[in-house]
């Protein structure tokens, strides 16, 4: 139990010019701006927004500047602001098949149509420190080709016609809301994904991994993986109709995963999906394998009893600022709750040793 | 609206400050920042699920000069910045009004041009990352 202190205001004070002044670094240094930060910390901004579930990178950059690079406590940060923001409302749904990619690729279709495009990505990359970052110096152009413009078509639809993989039909179900009621279990896919979406990337690598390692492995292969810019388009009550009112960007993964078929199905393979703000694709793919794992009950499977198959393992610890709350309030005074444990110990102790004394004589 | 939207707001304010004819108004509701929960399809093509919010600015006014009076001009748009949201709505109410050409040629149009070509760039980008994988043919073991 936590019991309320008083005092230490000027001690609290003086710690926090002191964290303002650690903040800043030494002063022969040219301070950051929160442009730089967004240009040139695009990932960690990326991360930020996806777990800060925001999705606006001067406020994820201003967040990073002020968490000292502490992604984590930057997140909290996002997350507190939001609480303040008045809902105008839910957006129609954004539609990833349209859209403009940066990035396209498919580990199942070596000639997929509409092609592979790499995009700005470290794969192929040899991981050797390049020192010439370390000094400043021009950077030629990024080679340019032949433009395609317009959508390019989801790999998983090739699959479709020919009824291989299980489909993804659409509803009209209205899906429950993290941010409007608290996580209630069993939850239903669209709860998974939107706790998912937002979940420590960190925590969801590892579930992923885990089922890569056996752990209720699902033989999953990477069918798409995209990152691009996709409209965001939302009903105007004033207006009447559905306008843009944005765009942003978006790491898609379908990953195509082991077959099932029943007595009146014949196998198919399955999905599993990921789709996570920003540049984010270690999570999004990792986010896709940990939302097959969690399928097992819809799609007739045995639970092994895996980590990832636990619903409530997964999603009760999947959120960092949940996590990080309650890990780091063991670090604020406890005072009177260890008091009282001190006493319990002081008399079971003097207990014991009585028993012991009397035994003895 | 979509345009404007979308528009960088230090291009939509610079492209606006070299607009002559800016009309004077009343707000009917003054720039506001809030959230819209963006929405994603399960699988990319079923139902839907919420995905996180972005930041949006609304507003609405009204025109208050002589021909112009009484219309009225709304906008949303992403981000945080009143004045851009300020500016997207009296564009919105100028093009229900015989200014609409001016305005289009001297605001919209470009933020058109530019928008094509950054989107023409990022995708000529992507094209010369293309690839051809060839998979190798193994041996007897």
């Amino acid at each position: 139990m936590y019991v309320a202190v008083k005092g230490g205001e000027k001690a609290i004070d003086a710690a926090h010019a002191w964290l303002a002044e650690r903040r800043r670094g030494a002063k022969e240094v040219p301070e950051l701006s929160i442009a730089q930060i967004r240009e040139q910390m695009t990932l960690a901004v990326n991360r930020v927004m996806a777990e800060g579930s925001l999705f606006d990178p001067d406020l994820a950059a201003l967040a990073i500047k002020q968490a000292r690079g502490d992604l984590i406590e930057a997140v909290f940060l996002i997350r507190a602001y939001r609480t303040t923001l008045p809902r105008f409302g839910y957006t129609l749904l954004v539609e990833t098949a349209k859209m403009d990619c940066i990035r396209r690729i498919s580990a199942t279709f070596k000639d997929a149509p509409g092609g592979q495009v790499l995009g700005p990505t470290f794969d192929y990359t040899h991981r050797l420190l390049d020192f010439k970052l370390a000094a400043e110096g021009s950077l030629p152009d990024a080679p340019k080709a032949e433009p395609h413009i317009g959508p390019v078509p989801h790999i998983t639809e090739f699959l479709n016609k020919e009824d291989l993989i299980q489909q993804e039909p659409a509803n009209d179900k209205e899906p429950r809301d993290l941010t409007r009621e608290p996580l209630d279990l069993p939850a239903d896919r669209a709860l998974r994904l939107q706790s998912l979406t937002r979940g420590d990337e960190g925590f969801v690598l590892g579930m992923a991994y885990s089922t890569q390692r056996g752990y209720g492995r699902n033989h999953a292969f990477v069918g798409e993986l995209r990152i691009g810019t996709c409209a965001v388009e939302m009903e105007i009550p004033e207006l009447g109709f559905a306008i843009e009112i944005g765009e942003v960007e978006l790491t898609e993964c379908e990953t195509v995963n082991q077959f099932t078929g029943s007595k009146t199905e014949p196998p198919q393979f399955t999905r599993g999906y990921g789709l996570v703000f920003g540049q984010t694709e270690r999570k999004a793919i990792s986010m896709a394998l940990v939302d097959r794992a969690l399928r097992w009950k819809e799609l007739g499977e045995e639970n092994v009893g895996a980590p990832a198959q636990d619903e409530e393992f997964v999603l009760y610890h999947a959120d960092n600022i949940q996590a990080t709350g309650f890990l780091e309030h063991i670090k604020l005074p406890h005072y009177v709750d260890f008091q009282s444990e001190l006493e319990l110990v002081r008399k079971m102790r003097a207990e014991a040793m009585g028993t012991m004394q009397e035994a003895a004589e | 609206m979509s345009l404007l939207a979308k528009a960088p707001a230090i291009r939509l304010t610079a492209l606006w400050a070299a607009f002559d004819a800016k009309p004077a108004f009343d707000w009917l509701r003054a720039p506001e920042v809030g959230g819209a929960m963006v929405r994603g399809r399960m699988g990319g093509t079923g139902g839907a699920f919420n995905l996180g919010e972005m930041t949006v600015t609304r507003c609405s006014l009204r025109l208050t000069d002589g021909a112009e009076n009484g219309v009225i001009g709304h906008a949303y748009v992403q981000g945080r910045d009143k004045t851009k949201a300020e500016i997207a709505a009296l564009v919105d109410a100028l093009m229900q009004t015989p200014s609409a050409n001016a305005v289009k040629s001297a605001v919209l149009e470009p933020l058109l041009t530019e928008g094509k070509a950054a989107k023409t760039d990022r995708a000529a980008k992507a094209a010369a990352t293309k690839v051809e994988f060839f998979t190798m043919v193994r041996g007897e073991d």
